[in-house]
């Protein structure tokens, strides 16, 4: 079986062709490029094509797609309506699926299923990435508020922290955002932060 | 509160829901509308079919399509409220207005004519001109074909029509991909701004009624929710008398402009809902009348025949059968019948009738209806044709498409 993954994400394309491989289906192409898809899709000829939801090129291929039912091989979107359940899935993942005219249930089900189960694993891995980044970057903000008071009170680093924790929980707010309201305060007033 | 998800693309024809929401329509009625936005028709078209979204700001051919199950599985929609007429520009790229040597201040048929002549020539020398539509199954592409047409184009043979979803149209004159556009604002302003296209005519020139966006559920959701969609449209209509007012049209671009909807500047928006577009960079706005109708004179009802007319075109090009059942299927997504429950007794004017014959007013007309006076407005398809809902095969006939 020949597969398409068309992903804007480079990213995410590899993870799910990875995918494909390991299952054992290795005639996989990944098109990441909006500029001539449409004719690497014409010479490739797949037999299903896998593309992320939110793809920019989904209207214009859709109508490459109608114009191929004059061809012999003719590409719809997901033709086969006994299994909403599973194309349901695919869409709530962030997948679309476009098969050949003729291709059995049973050999596309399991495609689908896989695309699925990669595109959310790499969702999920985005968004730890996301926590990771975003804590690191917390973890700065108070090193730095942390060092303003150092320096402006001539106080230790435990005494500093201690200093933003209480703040914090007299004002009921997370300590990131009292050292960001300080760092700001204190870029405004002139000082070096 | 009962909540809606609706579906949509960022153009100004998405104003309805999202005035509803912020300036508290929605809330006085017991609704609350989430917006999910997205970049491409076929995005929003699945996140509807699938229930990511309970309705969708949506080209009412697509609602069609989708009801007809072209292309994709079947999925019965219902359309019980228009949330637009018109709001589409036609432009080209610089070179183009050039070669043309007419634009804005002339009339559709001027235009087509000479773009036709500009077309052939252009084929001749084997480089056919490329015109960009929003999707396939869309107002825009039915409205060109239309025109065209009738000056003496074969859009199948003469030019090449291609697919390029609103957001990526400027974008695509900017890279030199396209000589032509049929798209929603504020994307041709925005094209204008940057100094790549020039705006040259309107689809409101070549049909002054022309049916735009719907606002589409999936048939189950219409039934289950009944009650709660009515007061949904009694948002959307409040929403409409302040979209239409000239007095807000500040207040309703800065709305749309926002991040979260369209993220333009307000500017630009402000052109389409005020009818002044700026048609070539730096000149003067000119005055388009009814560019984009999005509430008044009736606007907002699902008119059976409309869909007709638009099911007649798919049909003309090929995109759909010429049969009864067909013509049948497309006027029953439109639901007239919604939008009457919903408004009876709130001093909104009913239509009597379904269908009419479109295109035969050429002076606002009273007619029949219930709960006031109702003026229905210039409705004249620029060459003068007449769609009669109770002759669909005849008016096929005279373009040469047999039962």
């Amino acid at each position: 079986m020949k597969i398409a993954v068309i992903d804007d994400s480079a990213a995410r394309a590899a993870v799910i062709e990875e995918g494909l491989r390991e299952a054992g289906l290795t005639d996989v192409t990944v098109l990441i490029d909006r500029r001539g898809v449409v004719a690497e899709l014409e010479r490739l000829s797949p037999d299903v094509i896998l593309i992320n939801l939110e793809n920019p090129s989904r209207d214009m291929l859709e109508e490459s797609f109608a114009l191929s039912r004059a061809l012999s091989r003719p590409i719809a979107m997901f033709v086969d309506q006994s299994d909403e359940a599973s194309i349901a899935d695919a869409v709530d993942a962030g997948i679309s699926a476009y098969v050949v005219d003729g291709l059995r249930k049973e050999r596309i089900k399991p495609v689908l299923e896989l695309a699925v189960r990669r595109f959310s694993a790499f969702s999920r891995l985005q968004s730890e990435l996301h926590e990771a980044r975003s804590a690191l970057a917390e973890r700065k903000t108070i090193d730095k508020a942390k060092m303003l008071l150092m320096k402006r009170r001539k106080v230790d680093e435990p005494t500093a922290y201690a200093l933003l924790r209480k703040q914090a929980m007299d004002g009921g707010r997370r300590i990131v955002d009292v050292a960001e309201a300080l760092i700001t305060a204190e870029s405004l007033l002139g000082g070096d932060a | 509160m009962s909540r809606f998800r609706i579906g949509f693309l960022p153009l100004v024809d998405s104003a309805l829901p999202i005035i509803a929401q912020e300036l508290g329509f929605a809330k006085q009625e017991g609704v609350e509308i989430a917006l999910v936005r997205d970049r491409t028709w076929a995005a929003v078209r699945d996140r509807l079919a699938y229930g990511q979204t309970d309705a969708a700001h949506l080209v009412a051919p697509i609602a069609i399509a989708m009801a007809l199950g072209l292309d994709r599985p079947a999925t019965p929609i219902g359309a019980p409220f228009m949330l637009s007429l018109n709001g589409n520009a036609i432009a080209v790229s610089h070179v183009l207005a050039e070669m043309l040597g007419v634009g804005i201040e002339a009339d559709a048929r001027t235009v087509g004519e000479r773009l036709a002549v500009v077309a052939k020539e252009e084929a001749a020398r084997g480089r056919k001109l490329r015109i960009a539509v929003v999707h396939r199954y869309s107002s825009h592409n039915y409205m060109l074909r239309y025109w065209l047409a009738a000056c003496g184009l074969d859009p199948d043979q003469d030019v090449e029509i291609i697919v390029i979803a609103p957001p990526f149209v400027a974008d695509a004159f900017a890279a030199g991909e396209i000589d032509v556009s049929v798209v929603g604002e504020p994307w041709n302003s925005l094209a204008v701004e940057r100094g790549d296209g020039v705006i040259i005519s309107s689809t409101s020139r070549i049909w002054k009624r022309g049916v735009e966006k719907l606002l589409a559920f999936r048939a189950d959701v219409l039934d289950e929710r009944r009650g709660e969609v009515e007061a949904l449209l009694r948002a959307l209509y409040a929403a409409g008398q302040v979209a239409m007012d000239p007095a807000r049209t500040e207040d309703v671009a800065e709305l749309l402009s926002r991040e979260a909807y369209i993220g333009l500047p307000s500017p630009l928006i402000a052109r389409a809902l005020s009818g002044r577009l700026v048609c070539r960079k730096d000149e003067e706005p000119a005055k388009l009348r009814d560019f984009l109708v999005v509430h008044g004179e009736a606007a907002n009802f699902p008119w059976r025949s409309q869909a007709m007319w638009l099911y007649s075109q798919m049909a003309r090009w090929g995109h759909a059968k010429p049969t009864e059942d067909g013509f049948a299927a497309a006027a029953a997504v439109f639901r007239p019948d919604v939008y009457r429950s919903a408004f009876a007794g709130t001093g909104a004017v009913l239509p009597g009738a379904s269908l009419k014959v479109e295109g035969a007013i050429s002076e606002p007309l009273g007619a029949g209806s219930h709960g006031g006076r109702l003026v229905l407005g210039h409705d004249r398809f620029f060459d003068g044709r007449l769609f009669d809902p109770d002759d669909v095969f005849g008016y096929l006939a005279q373009d040469g498409v047999g039962r």
